[in-house]
């Protein structure tokens, strides 16, 4: 099939996601519990961008990729020698995607394996396949041959496994928890050294200075964390604010926490829905415990919302220090941690100290403070002024043990692609 | 560090490179046996060519500006990965310290190397240069040891960012593997292969055999890139054959040092013992042993040239990389046969075509599952065109 052919299927995909845009946001809300709110305009929004914007942009990166000859890439090489990189298919392609968001995460798997031309088996997460389902009934009224797109749901040990030990499958690539990440790398090693990306967990540091907007601050702090129930991979989980500004900082956040509403995702008024399910309920009831033995002071919110569903309150610690769980291990739920700072040279040491990197943030009006945190934190993705700011053209992805390879814009093709050198003897070169 | 002031520290290495290359190829051909004049005009030359092309990337690596959506400015930054572990062979040693140690100064990096046991003599040269050209203390570190233990440390460390391997598939699937058991570090890997070339009948016949020979023979068949499986279309098969065996039969075998020589040694006794059981193999399992099939002399690692013909897809010389001096020639008949015998490999690292037709040559370009493919020549390349495998023969690429 000629590349820009797969433009107009992935362009036709985009058509019928915005068609069935309202049975995908309370699909996803039924089997998520996320806010229909936020499936609505943010999850189907995002994804549609990705199938219409990014991925044929991407598509047409890789036309032009594919044209560079001798003259225009310059691949001079001594000798009276034609040669010419292609940037080929890596194959089938082993996806398997979590479910904090099923239908954003397809997109950005499918996009850009499908724009480079690889063929895909994905696997979504057994606690939400039914979007991903739909979507690949409408990759086959698209019009993508049979065979190009599959869509397998199962388990992680038996159907994730299977993909990740398979001979056959030329690359896997996973976004979930580093645990499994970590198992996915071996057996790729134990197997056919199957090429491998990995979009993994975080434990993001988000540094408030004294001279920021404090309101602004203190309101994308708190969605920043809170979002989609804290279950975001890059949620800003140690919010390290300048000892002068603390206390109102901390003031200003359970204030806010406490204003949040819980309840019926399908409630427009909601603003948080339950918890995926009681595995992940109970960790994070856990790690809250965490936090009150180990001495963090709780200040709101700390236990079960309700008594039906795995509703969680918003929950805030203050006076979190470093060594305790809260401050070092992933919660992947509504629990804030707030520590304090004094001076760059011990925030730069206290953010990079932790086998995570996805992201970072910082707030502050000082153009100096601003670049060099942007600057120093080993991490994948920083905000200035801003939280969670995603865009289909900008590359996400981790440094460290948050995993390797960036997803989106042009870096997103690259993770799907295998470069084949031809070099061509000629009798005599002119150039 | 400015950008710029590591592309000088890279030039600098690169002319202490070339001051000292009698000395290195030397050292070279002592440690590894290789013939002097081809350390000289390959390995170093390579070397040098690498360090003056890596020197001019430090202030060229850029990032981008992206329109997103909203009222935000967005870029990215091209950062350094880190601490870079890197663990290199012994069959092109002071080639590969400046492959591994030169694009990650480029990229700001810093360097642990662990040289072959076999081969470490060079790679300490190079690194006392290094000192030399002024690259600051503790970005070039060279650790010499074994692959179970230095190499296990390196691969294990928690705060080694990344590995870079060059060496056999097994131990590449043993670093990606302790990848995954510790920080999930980056790895790269160029392991080995069993690269076809395919030569139709209306190829130039002389040099198709010519390149072929050269090319399955240097470096006593020590290289990952070894033209290891010819095949060649029915109507020229004989001839191919027949001068082939003449060219083998006419190489040169001996001492390293001595002008004329073509092969050395094999690199040591283990090494020698796998190569001289593979040649059994190829006798037992019926593939016709032309010239050579034994050890030359009787002193030293030194294996005669062989040359088997009538070899079959399904013998353990067409299925396994020998590294050593012994070439299979096979028979095809058509293009699309040819085609999925030469794909039927786990491994993808290199391959080639000779012929005068436009459509076969990028037919096969196309079709040949391998990183690297040549037509009309053979181990063609230059820091500027990407080098790796597909599939099991490695992962992501080397300038």
């Amino acid at each position: 099939m000629d590349a820009s052919n797969r433009g107009v299927l992935l362009n036709r995909l985009a058509d019928l996601v915005e068609r069935d845009r309202v049975y995908l946001a309370s699909l996803e809300t039924l089997d998520n519990g996320k806010p229909y709110t936020a499936s609505y305009a943010l999850d189907l929004a995002l994804t549609a961008k990705v199938y219409r914007l990014i991925t044929p942009l991407q598509l047409e990166f890789m036309q032009r990729l594919n044209c560079k000859t001798a003259k225009e890439q310059s691949l001079a090489l001594q000798g009276d020698f034609l040669c010419f990189t292609r940037h080929e298919p890596v194959g089938v392609c082993g996806q398997i995607i979590p479910w904090n968001f099923p239908l954003l995460m397809q997109s950005w798997k499918l996009g850009p394996a499908l724009a480079a031309g690889n063929t895909i088996v994905m696997k979504p997460a057994e606690q939400t396949p039914l979007t991903a389902l739909h979507v690949a009934q409408l990759t086959a009224e698209a019009g993508f041959p049979p065979g190009v797109i599959n869509v397998v749901p199962g388990d992680g040990p038996t159907a994730g496994a299977a993909l990740a030990a398979h001979m056959d499958v030329d690359k896997v690539a996973f976004t979930g928890s580093t645990e499994v990440g970590s198992i996915i790398q071996k057996a790729s090693g134990e197997s056919n050294l199957k090429r491998v990306t990995l979009e993994l967990g975080g434990k993001s540091p988000n540094v408030v200075f004294a001279d920021a907007d404090m309101a602004q601050a203190v309101e994308m702090s708190h969605l920043g964390l809170f979002f989609n129930q804290g279950q975001c991979c890059c949620a800003g989980t140690r919010i390290f604010v300048e000892g002068k500004a603390y206390d109102e900082f901390v003031e200003r956040s359970v204030q806010r926490a406490k204003l949040s509403k819980l309840g019926d995702p399908f409630n427009m008024e909601t603003d948080q829905g339950p918890q995926i399910d009681e595995v992940q309920f109970d960790k994070i009831m856990e790690l809250i415990e965490s936090g009150r033995t180990e001495g963090a002071t709780m200040l709101t919110g700390g236990s079960r919302h309700g008594d039906r569903g795995f509703f969680i309150q918003p929950t805030v610690f203050a006076d979190v220090n470093d060594d305790m769980r809260i401050a070092k291990e992933e919660i992947f739920g509504p629990v804030m941690q707030i520590m304090r700072f004094d001076g760059m040279d011990e925030l730069y040491e206290r953010a990079n100290k932790t086998q995570y990197g996805l992201a970072a943030s910082v707030f502050t009006k000082d153009l100096d403070k601003a670049l060099m945190v942007a600057q120093g934190i080993r991490a994948g993705t920083v905000w200035v002024n801003c939280y969670d700011k995603f865009d289909a053209a900008a590359p996400f992805g981790g440094y460290k043990m948050s995993g390797f390879g960036r997803e989106l814009g042009e870096y997103g093709l690259h993770l799907y692609t295998e470069v084949k050198t031809v070099t061509i003897k000629v009798p005599q070169k002119n150039s | 560090m400015d950008a710029s002031a590591r592309g000088h520290l890279l030039s600098k290495l690169a002319d202490l490179i070339e001051r000292d290359m009698v000395y290195l190829a030397s050292l070279e051909t002592l440690d590894n046996g290789k013939p002097y004049k081809y350390s000289y005009n390959i390995d170093y030359a390579r070397a040098v060519g690498t360090c003056r092309y890596y020197a001019g990337w430090p202030d060229k690596i850029v990032g981008k500006t992206i329109p997103i959506e909203g009222d935000f400015f967005c870029f990215t930054r091209v950062e350094p990965i880190g601490v870079v572990g890197a663990i290199t062979p012994w069959n092109f040693p002071g080639m590969f310290a400046c492959h591994k140690i030169v694009p990650a100064l480029a990229a700001g990096c810093t360097v642990v190397l662990k040289p072959a046991e076999q081969t470490p003599l060079t790679t300490l040269y190079i690194a006392a240069l290094c000192k030399e050209a002024g690259i600051p203390a503790g970005v070039v570190n060279v650790v010499p040891g074994y692959g179970l233990t230095a190499g296990s440390a390196l691969t294990e460390h928690m705060d080694v960012n990344k590995i870079s391997f060059t060496g056999s598939t097994g131990v590449g699937k043993q670093i990606q593997c302790a990848s995954g058991k510790t920080n999930l570090k980056r790895v790269s890997l160029e392991l080995g292969g069993k690269s076809p070339t395919i030569v139709f009948a209306d190829a130039d016949l002389d040099e198709a055999v010519l390149v072929s020979h050269k090319n399955l023979f240097a470096n006593m068949g020590q290289c990952c890139t070894a033209a290891s499986r010819t095949y060649v279309q029915d109507g020229i098969y004989d001839e191919f054959v027949r001068r082939s065996v003449d060219l083998a039969k006419k190489r040169s075998i001996g001492d390293p040092f001595c002008g004329d020589v073509e092969n050395g040694p094999q690199i040591n006794r283990a090494q020698f013992d796998k190569v001289l059981e593979l040649i059994e193999s190829g006798k037992k399992q019926g593939a016709k042993m032309e010239c050579g099939g034994g050890r030359h002399g009787n002193k030293g690692y030194f294996i005669q040239s062989t040359v088997f013909s009538n070899v079959t897809d399904d013998m353990r010389i067409a299925k396994e990389e020998i590294f050593g001096p012994v070439q299979q020639i096979i028979k095809f008949n058509s293009i699309d046969e040819v085609i999925k015998r030469a794909n039927n490999t786990t491994y993808g690292l290199a391959g080639a075509v000779f012929t005068k037709d436009i459509n076969k040559a990028l037919t096969l370009a196309q079709s040949v599952q391998s990183g690297t493919f040549w037509v009309n020549c053979y181990n063609a390349g230059s820091p500027a065109s990407p080098f790796g495998g597909f599939k099991m023969s490695g992962i992501g690429r080397e300038g």
